[in-house]
């Protein structure tokens, strides 16, 4: 590579040391992106190389499949969006709020023991998760652990994996609405109808929920640790000085404190939930009645078991513009007020 | 993230320097899928990928595969895949498959259309001794594109023990839809149910084959879903759980037939073949029986399973790839992978040594005469998902608005593969 003029020289010698990661980066992750969003707008079918000469360019073909009409593709891809939604909408806050409330408990210097409980509370999520899905299929099977001890309250638990009922439509049950009112039942959005949409995550769901709440804490936790040992006990000694309770403290100093760290958490938590990929495809591949099914599992099912090559890269891209949006999104929100940016 | 590190000018420079390297990979590619379709009289070793149930199985497939490679002096390896539709995909997209594997119904007219499988059971010595119908299996086109490897059929699993508890006799085995609901009635007693199925096509689709009906005409040229027979078998099976005789695994905590039925928790369940290796892994001490399936208003009808023994078409020895099929589907190594692993062998002339030596699982094998294929259209498998995920709710929804679903998901089916 040759360069010209006088930044010319310093650029050689910054390309050539750069050279093995840009290769590296180029070969393994920009090319096989740009190779995947070809796939996605090409009538691939899985044989040979994509980019020879006879697969022909299909326009936005698989992205039309996949969003609009009420196909099987499009019913599949609106039922996983449906499951992520809840999915997403549950764990990111529930972590959040949880890894904080652990980062503050074991930040405390009265607590006795903290590195055990550090230790505990980080432990799973250095388990690898098709481990922990295993323990949890053990653990929440009709005659589980849970189950076991639902029972010990007189409760009689659901078969967690097996049990494909909605949480919001039980409830609506419970005050007597059991089946779809007209205005639900006969509109729909992404192939399914509103009805559909509100049924909350499946009790199946449910315990994945629980399963990504107790094993991100965990990581979040530490940032939000590392976060807190870096503010000063100043600001915390003058709010109390000024008369502050420990709440008011907690709300008005220790969390606007916390902005940048909040924001990775929720980044991070954010395009974690919408990737959910492992538990299901170890756990229960989409069943029970395809209320576990997601946008990555899809994704992959499409690609390789029914070789819609096309159709699976349309959603990853679908999938990536959902996090970046959401992303640019929670900047947004998170941004600082009094206009420092 | 911090572009700060670069210089401003020389992004686009990079971008450049990326696309010159991802198209010197994209030729290198082009270049290795050319060389290897040139070199097919090459020859070369085997590559076998199978998708194993155990030990057993592995260690049967690679004694025979073995026995062949010393014989004819060609190498072979016999490679387990843990996830085998994800390998197979990945070899096909490669263009450095593996030579020969197992292929799913299922999963078959995928690989069939994109070009990946050799289409190479025309040419077999012993192709007019398979079932006919699981050759049909493999049809693609109008080819037979691969051998059925192995097949199993569904059947009446009793325990025997509960069976004469109940005070029935053989003579009690039942033929027809009115005996099976009357001896599931009797059976039905405290904590065991008389008959327990999982909710899936792949079971209560024999009730809708025995009222007559099926997803697909047997051409799979036309949806036929939401026939009337289809309805009509379904609705025997929402009678029988109406009525409490019969239960989805999925309602009583089991995960499949056989653990409902091993566990005492059914005394009958339909199974396929296979339920013998797990009865004897997990319940050796319940003694059951086989019964072929009772008849409905259309007469006798079960569902049958296969996979098959494929070829890449990519392979670079299909030749050797073809003796070698042929010789895994032969009498004497069909046979051995019965003893092996308890699969049924696909060519007819096995049927009779099979029964001999293994009379407890005869009614399997009878019951090939009536037993219909699954749909194999690309895309059906699909469809049959979305089914399965509603036939747990049987129960309480009415059966033709399931059918109505699967009915218009077909049409599509059939339309895109004509």
């Amino acid at each position: 590579m040759s360069r010209r003029g006088i930044s010319g020289r310093q650029g050689v010698a910054g390309w050539t040391f750069l050279s093995p990661v840009v290769l590296v980066l180029g070969l393994f992750l920009v090319l096989p992106v740009f190779m995947a969003l070809w796939v996605s707008v090409s009538d691939w079918r899985g044989r040979g190389s994509p980019f020879s000469g006879d697969v022909g360019f299909v326009g936005f073909d698989n992205y039309a499949a996949i969003l609009s009409g009420d196909g099987r593709a499009a019913r599949d891809f609106g039922t996983s969006m449906r499951n992520n939604v809840y999915y997403v909408a549950l764990v990111v806050p529930l972590q959040t709020a949880l890894a904080l409330f652990l980062a503050m408990l074991v930040n405390k210097r009265v607590l006795r023991g903290r590195g055990f409980f550090r230790t505990a509370f980080y432990f799973p999520s250095v388990t690898s998760s098709v481990a922990i899905t295993v323990l949890w299929l053990f653990l929440f099977s009709s005659t589980g652990a849970v189950n076991k001890v639902l029972s010990l309250v007189g409760l009689d638990g659901p078969d967690w994996f097996q049990d494909p009922r909605g949480l919001l439509h039980l409830l609506l049950g419970v005050v007597g609405v059991d089946s779809a009112p007209g205005a639900l039942a006969n509109h729909d959005l992404l192939g399914i109808s509103w009805w559909e949409w509100v049924s909350g995550p499946s009790v199946a769901m449910t315990a994945f929920i629980l399963m990504a709440i107790f094993t991100t804490s965990g990581t979040f936790m530490l940032l939000f640790i590392a976060a807190l040992q870096n503010l000063g006990g100043e600001i915390e000694e003058a709010g109390q000085i000024d008369g502050a309770n420990a709440w008011q403290r907690f709300r008005y100093l220790t969390l606007p404190m916390l902005r940048p760290t909040m924001f990775t958490v929720l980044t991070l938590g954010l395009i974690g939930t919408w990737q959910v990929f492992d538990q299901i495809y170890t756990g229960t591949q989409g069943n029970p009645g395809k209320t576990t099914l997601t946008p990555a599992y899809l994704s992959f099912n499409a690609a390789f078991n029914t070789q819609q090559w096309g159709q699976g890269a349309a959603i990853a891209f679908i999938l990536f513009a959902i996090i970046v949006v959401l992303t640019v999104l929670q900047r947004w929100l998170l941004r600082e007020k009094d206009g420092a940016r | 993230m911090s572009p700060h590190v670069l210089r401003r000018p020389s992004a686009p420079r990079a971008i450049g320097a990326l696309l010159a390297a991802g198209a010197l990979t994209l030729t290198a590619c082009g270049g290795s899928s050319f060389d290897d379709s040139g070199s097919e009289e090459a020859g070369g070793d085997l590559s076998v990928l199978i998708g194993s149930s155990g030990e057993a199985e592995t260690k049967a497939v690679e004694g025979a595969v073995a026995a062949w490679a010393k014989e004819s002096g060609t190498g072979a390896k016999v490679t387990t895949a843990s996830d085998l539709p994800q390998q197979l995909s990945q070899g096909f997209a490669s263009g450095d498959p593996a030579d020969v594997f197992y292929i799913a119904a299922d999963t078959f007219a995928g690989y069939a259309d994109n070009g990946s499988l050799e289409p190479y059971a025309q040419d077999l010595s012993n192709l007019d001794d398979f079932y006919p119908t699981l050759t049909q299996a493999f049809t693609y086109d109008d080819q037979v594109y691969c051998a059925p490897k192995d097949f199993s059929t569904l059947g009446l699993v009793i325990n025997s023990q509960k069976w004469s508890e109940a005070g029935l006799t053989d003579a009690d085995v039942p033929t027809t839809w009115d005996e099976l609901a009357d001896v599931a009635q009797t059976l039905t007693q405290g904590d065991t149910v008389g008959l327990a199925i999982s909710p899936e096509y792949a079971r209560v689709g024999a009730f809708m084959a025995q009222a007559g009906g099926g997803l697909l005409n047997d051409e799979q040229t036309e949806a036929t879903a939401d026939s009337d027979a289809n309805v009509a078998g379904l609705n025997y099976v929402k009678g029988l759980l109406a009525d409490g005789s019969m239960a989805f695994t999925t309602d009583i905590g089991a995960g499949w037939g056989g653990e409902a039925f091993g566990k005492g928790q059914a005394a009958m369940t339909i199974e396929g073949n296979w339920i013998s290796g797990a009865m004897q892994a997990d319940f050796p001490d319940v003694d059951y029986q086989v019964a072929e399936l009772p008849a409905g208003p259309a007469g006798q009808a079960t569902l049958q399973f296969t996979n098959c023994w494929g070829i890449a078409a990519d392979s670079d020895n299909k030749p050797a790839a073809r003796e070698l099929v042929e010789k895994l589907t032969s009498q004497d190594d069909q046979l051995g992978f019965a003893k092996a692993f308890g699969v049924m062998p696909s060519i007819e002339s096995a049927a009779d040594p099979f029964k001999t030596e293994y009379p407890q699982d005869a009614a399997f094998v009878d019951s090939a005469a009536f037993a219909k294929n699954v749909p194999t259209l690309l895309g059906s498998k699909d469809v049959i998902d979305d089914l399965n995920s509603k036939l747990p709710t049987l129960a309480d929804t009415d059966p033709a608005t399931i059918l109505e679903t699967t009915q218009k998901d077909l049409e599509a089916v059939v339309a895109d593969s004509q």
